[in-house]
């Protein structure tokens, strides 16, 4: 047994409402410069859609991730090393600007420029690339929200594969959203593809990153890629890909993308799995085996055995403590409603969400059923409006079962949780139909609709005595101790003397100050202030204006007298 | 010899080979990042799906030919037994195809790199500059190929092959290149000039041919104490049993 540890993500789809805040906030972050306009370490795509890129998903075509050769090996599904290293000067597999979209910007300079005229001047759509006037005619997310349905949704991948009569079922239209970062695999088939060796797994952490030093633009990367998460940027010539945000995640801030989520679906924390058996696990040969296959190789961070294993390995107490209480862990291996994404594809994710269930009770309601009790969900769940055969197909290689499974557990949670709250006495049974004790159900309700920023993220610090080493301390202060004189305060000559603070350092002492505090916002003279909000515009009572000096006097034209005009 | 002569087969070659390499060395140790192929397959596909390989393995070709010729002396082909006219024909056969191969493949490139608007914009002067060299390089050596199959051609292996070589033993016997044709002395020049260019250009690339993949393991793990951020390790932050720096 070699343990890892591994940072990783949950996403509750049921929360998620399409917002892309996450897509933006991460794109201002990371990827706002010349080269990755195209580029979106994080976005959202509406499903049933195409993706972004377009069709990303059918892997007949595009030839990402890994597959079981003849002989029983895992291979990757561009073939052999010998024939990749042979296809590189023209890298065929690889989804051209088009297939995601030609960046763009307005030409607004016309608007301020052009001569009097009878008409509105038009800020044209410019291209990027060849700053050519264009025509805008895809995007990121062009089809978001169903746009074009049918006809741009009949062409996604996974919507092709299950039956015809649930396709017919477009006229009940379903959608739902599915966020997507880089998976950060266990078996990464980017990293694999690399001809350079420059995409590596962090020992510490398993976040997938590019040496940008090491990487020759070789581009098979983005071929092996199966969720088409490592990016080319045009103008360095390099792969780019979403790197966790480590920077943050080091000194244990969540990533852009979760700190943002105004849904608040996103967990992160880590999980320590046994190194020795990812190959034997991605070669089982079902791809319906994969989930379970993942999961047996994530190890149980309470075992004795393992907690030794884990210290012989150089992992350090308090990263075992964080997998212990890690939300991921609970959601994947406890609670058992996590989902990994694609496990077909057999890189071994570790981005899982846990499927959406939400229209199901007020399609309920609306049949006149109750649509919380336990008895009507669990019938339900096979005739929601997104069907399971869709869900399975993104989630569980087809197995529906397994998501039917998860589906039953989250409506058990509404029914068993709804007696809860309106006084009547729990019902054990609902969470015995599911397989998990009323105890069960009340931890995950927690971890699912209560849990605040300490529990969604439990996200290990790099240790201090690595203080200097860390990519946002790296200044290395000696007196950046606490209330010492670089802790914000006075260096030892004078104000702003020595480094300054790291700007995630400062954000993160001012979060902690927002969230701990009493109130909102606590000036010193807050008890003498007017609340404008409760001001009638009448008037103008004390405090509402600073103190004018004692010589000024009061004139005829103060405020205190003026009436509002109507 | 004239003082041209000595400039050309002599100085220039030791200048382009002390650019070349001493090139390459700056290049890599301040340069990394700009270290790569610049592919530019994102914004146009088709016309790359062909001129891209047709030039490079044309130009592998071309380029294990020019080792043979000018690495392999006569003497060596004598003494196994390769008749002048059996090395000759192949020569010239091979040599012929992979020249055609790798012209046709730069004439899709250079098409590609004209008419397609994200291509060409992302052309810049330092890439126009090297094609200029590149192009009269392939194109005389080309020519040299083709005229070799003349009946009355002149060759190579008593004159441009014994300088290539002389110049590596640090005996340069410009007097070999005088007497040699005049398409040999001017692709000579324009590949030393190409050469004395070539650590500047994106065509570094040819240096990470990525041989290593057939060895290395398919994941690759590393720490990320090796080097972190952008600055080196503080003095006196160094872990135990660290490399020094």
């Amino acid at each position: 047994m070699r343990v890892m540890a591994q940072m990783g993500m949950v996403m509750n789809l049921d929360k998620c409402i399409g917002c892309h805040t996450c897509s933006v906030t991460c794109k201002q972050a990371w990827t706002n410069r010349s080269g990755v306009e195209y580029v979106w370490f994080n976005n959202v795509e509406t499903r049933p859609g195409q993706g972004y890129p377009r069709t990303y998903e059918d892997q007949e075509k595009w030839k990402g991730g890994w597959q079981v050769g003849r002989n029983g090996k895992l291979q990757l599904r561009t073939g052999s090393r010998l024939k990749r290293l042979l296809q590189i000067f023209s890298s065929p597999k690889m989804p051209s600007i088009q297939e995601y979209y030609e960046p763009w910007t307005y030409d607004y300079e016309t608007l301020t420029n052009a001569p009097l005229q009878e008409h509105t001047p038009v800020a044209q759509p410019r291209s990027l690339l060849t700053n050519e006037p264009m025509n805008i005619e895809w995007s990121a997310n062009w089809d978001d929200n169903l746009g074009g349905a049918p006809e741009l949704t009949q062409q996604d991948p996974v919507l092709q594969k299950i039956s015809a009569e649930i396709k017919e079922k477009f006229e009940q239209t379903y959608m739902f959203y599915l966020p997507r970062i880089c998976e950060h695999c266990i078996n990464p088939s980017c990293a694999a593809s690399c001809p350079s060796g420059a995409i590596y797994k962090r020992e510490e952490d398993g976040i997938v990153l590019v040496d940008q030093d090491r990487c020759r633009g070789w581009r098979q990367c983005v071929t092996g890629c199966p969720y088409k998460k490592v990016y080319f940027n045009h103008r360095t010539g390099k792969a780019e890909k979403c790197t966790f945000c480590f920077p943050r995640v080091e000194v244990g801030i969540p990533t852009v993308c979760s700190e943002t989520c105004v849904g608040r679906l996103r967990y992160i924390g880590i999980v320590l799995y046994d190194a020795d058996r990812v190959l034997e696990a991605a070669s089982t040969p079902d791809d319906q085996d994969l989930y379970m296959a993942q999961r047996s190789i994530i190890l149980d961070p309470h075992d004795p055995q393992v907690i030794r294993a884990a210290e012989q390995a150089g992992i350090s107490r308090d990263w075992i403590e964080s997998a212990q209480r890690s939300p991921i862990y609970s959601l994947i291996t406890r609670f058992e409603v996590a989902l990994p994404l694609h496990p077909e594809y057999r890189t071994m994710p570790m981005v899982w969400y846990i499927p959406p269930l939400s229209p199901v009770v007020d399609a309920l309601t609306d049949t006149g059923h109750d649509g919380e009790d336990a008895g009507n969900i669990f019938g339900a769940i096979e005739s929601l409006r997104i069907p399971v055969e869709y869900l399975a197909e993104l989630f569980a290689a087809g197995d529906t079962n397994l998501v039917t499974g998860v589906l039953k557990k989250l409506g058990a949670m509404r029914a068993y949780m709804r007696d809860l709250n309106l006084g009547r006495p729990a019902d054990e049974s609902i969470a015995t139909a599911v397989g998990m004790t009323g105890q069960d159900i009340q931890d995950m309700h927690r971890l699912l609709a209560i849990a605040k920023y300490d529990e969604r993220y439990v996200i290990p610090q790099i240790h201090a005595e690595q203080g200097p080493r860390q990519e946002e301390f790296d200044s290395g202060c000696s007196l950046d101790y606490d209330d010492g004189p670089g802790m914000g305060g006075w260096g030892p000559f004078g104000e702003a003397s020595g480094g300054t603070t790291p700007i995630a350092v400062e954000n993160f002492h001012m979060l902690a100050a927002r969230q701990t505090a009493d109130t909102m916002a606590a000036p010193g003279d807050k008890a003498q202030r007017v609340n404008l909000l409760n001001w009638d515009g009448k008037g103008a009572p004390e405090g509402l204006f600073p103190d004018r000096a004692e010589d000024d006097g009061v004139g005829s034209d103060s405020p205190a007298v003026t009436e509002p005009k109507p | 010899m004239s003082a041209l002569e000595i400039l050309l087969w002599v100085v220039l070659p030791y200048v382009s080979l002390a650019i070349f390499i001493g090139g390459h060395i700056w290049r890599y140790k301040y340069d990394k990042f700009g270290w790569t192929t610049r592919s530019s397959q994102l914004y146009e596909r088709k016309l790359l799906r062909w001129g891209s390989p047709l030039f490079h393995f044309g130009i592998l070709a071309a380029l294990i030919g020019h080792v043979a010729g000018l690495g392999i002396p006569k003497s060596w082909t004598d003494a196994v037994g390769i008749s002048e006219a059996m090395y000759h024909a192949m020569a010239v056969g091979i040599g012929a195809i992979a020249g055609f191969c790798t012209l046709a493949g730069l004439a899709i490139l250079i098409y590609r790199r004209r008419t397609v608007g994200p291509v060409f914009s992302a052309t810049t002067k330092n890439d126009k500059f090297m094609y200029v060299f590149l192009t009269v390089t392939i194109l005389t050596g080309l020519t040299n190929t083709v005229l070799g199959a003349l009946p009355d051609h002149v060759g190579y292996r008593e004159t441009v092959s014994p300088w290539f070589r002389s110049i590596f033993y640090f005996n340069p016997q410009a007097e070999l290149m005088a007497d040699a044709a005049l398409g040999f002395k001017v692709h000579a020049v324009s590949a030393l000039l190409l050469f004395a260019i070539w650590p500047f250009t994106r065509l570094v690339h040819v240096f990470s041919a990525p041989l290593g993949y057939f060895t290395r393991p398919y994941i690759v793990y590393r720490s990320r104490d090796q080097h972190l951020g952008n600055r080196a390790t503080p003095r006196g932050w160094d872990r135990v049993g660290g490399p020094r720096s």
